[in-house]
């Protein structure tokens, strides 16, 4: 029998561990242009915290972080429950891993994001608002747009990294590909080719985002002229 | 946390008295992979530049399946799944390494840091300046000469920044080695937290160890370009 009767199990955890990634890069996206505001921004305060944020969380293995988050948000929301007399909430390990995974990865994005904007030239911004844009319409139109063109290998390479390590979130308990190819294999002594299989769905994955990436960077590099050599 | 600490500090930093644990064997397995990893990236580097195709082409495949797929992924392959294999586990060699937790672990750490550590040596060989290798070739240095004098000193030179990067990765990338029941610094915070049940300041004094180790080798490496790199630096204007 194909996959020795796993098969819709196996399909399921993909379709979870693809989920957890795309959410987990949205989220990790959004908190990563904040990042890199705040850390070009002019008041201290704001962007201290900022590089705190992404320091401490780049010196600190995802794993680490991930456990220390997931396990000391539950205990505060236990400690909580417990104060109000209400029933104790257990945090679901999916959002538990898009909020994790998002947070620490907006760290790696924010550093990411801070590199492009600055590489953005001043020339157009100015035009931009010579021409009476509001702030909002000189990022959307301008900065964001050329922001994007110095991003995309970084982000190409933060996205990779962050969709091996949903790898890790089978650890904290949720039902991904890992985990219920673990499963499988200790349920019908075949670890070895399900621990292949694992393998090989992740590298078809990094495959299809090395195609998509190459596609996104032609369609950003639109009018910039590479020099030839 | 300073009751944790206080209880547990010598097995996040060496021993739980009968063996080595926590620091000391993160530490350990680092040192072990990296230069093993190293070792034998530098010459997969020439290979993966290599014009012969049969050369770079399984380089190439290597470096893809490892760099493509979850370390952590590698390590259940290793641990678990190669050892359910009744050739491997009736094969008396493989037998006696496999079995080891702590073989497996510096096995895959070894193998994927190698596969980075290749790619990166092989960009820094490729952005060598051709008049350098030209000049080379013009006071009729051999093949093994030229990589030896020219090529791979400024190619390792240029590839610092990269290879600090990936020391870090690496360091993060132990914490994973719990999953071959080795007695690292994760294992230990783990231990400590099914013991007392306080999760945040047993995973936090981990973290805090790790955040230590990251910082001092940032300074090393920091070190290291001011000494090898400083011709690369920016001139400042006058």
């Amino acid at each position: 029998m194909l996959l020795y009767g796993y098969g819709p199990q196996i399909l399921e955890g993909v379709k979870v561990t693809l989920a957890l990634s795309l959410s987990a890069l949205a989220l990790s996206f959004l908190i990563g242009l904040l990042g890199a505001a705040a850390k070009l921004s002019p008041n201290r305060l704001l962007s201290g915290v900022a590089t705190a944020y992404t320091t401490l969380i780049r010196g600190v293995p995802d794993l680490v972080s991930m456990l220390v988050l997931f396990y000391g948000f539950q205990m505060l929301l236990n400690d909580f429950t417990e104060a109000q007399g209400w029933e104790q909430i257990m945090i679901d390990p999916f959002a538990a891993g898009v909020m994790t995974l998002g947070f620490i990865y907006g760290a790696y994005f924010s550093e990411t994001f801070r590199g492009a904007f600055l590489a953005v030239p001043k020339g157009p911004i100015e035009a931009g608002f010579a021409f009476g844009m509001t702030r909002w319409q000189v990022f959307r139109r301008i900065l964001f747009p050329q922001m994007m063109r110095y991003a995309l290998p970084g982000i190409g390479n933060n996205w990779q990294v962050l969709m091996k390590s949903t790898a890790l979130v089978s650890i904290i308990g949720l039902n991904d590909l890992v985990r219920i190819a673990d499963q499988a294999g200790k349920a019908t002594y075949q670890v070895f080719f399900f621990t292949a299989l694992t393998g090989l769905i992740y590298l078809g994955i990094t495959t299809v985002s090395i195609i998509v990436l190459q596609r996104l960077e032609r369609r950003y590099a639109t009018g910039a002229r590479m020099a030839e050599l | 946390m300073m009751e944790l600490v206080s209880e547990y500090w010598r097995a996040y930093l060496y021993t739980d008295g009968h063996r080595l644990t926590g620091l000391a064997i993160t530490l350990w397995m680092l040192v072990l992979s990296l230069s093993i990893g190293f070792c034998a990236a530098v010459p997969l580097g020439i290979a993966r530049v290599s014009k012969n195709r049969w050369i770079s082409t399984p380089v190439r495949a290597y470096t893809y399946v490892f760099r493509g797929t979850p370390m952590y992924v590698q390590l259940l392959f290793i641990y678990s799944g190669l050892y359910s294999l009744e050739i491997v586990r009736e094969t008396e060699l493989l037998n006696l390494f496999f079995r080891v937790g702590f073989n497996c672990a510096i096995l895959t750490f070894a193998l994927n840091t190698c596969a980075y550590t290749t790619e990166i040596i092989a960009g820094a060989i490729r952005a060598t300046p051709n008049g350098e290798v030209e000049a080379g070739r013009a006071c009729g240095m051999s093949e093994f000469t030229l990589y030896r004098r020219v090529i791979l000193p400024g190619a390792l030179r240029r590839a610092l920044p990269a290879l600090s990067n990936e020391v870090i990765f690496m360091l993060h990338g132990t914490s994973v080695a719990f999953a071959a029941t080795v007695p690292d610094l994760l294992k230990i915070a783990r231990d400590a937290n099914a013991d007392t049940f306080r999760s945040f300041e047993a995973f936090g004094f981990a973290g805090l160890l790790y955040l230590t180790v990251t910082f001092l080798l940032v300074w090393l490496f920091r070190k290291a370009e001011q000494r090898w790199l400083s011709h690369l630096k920016p001139h400042k204007a006058h």
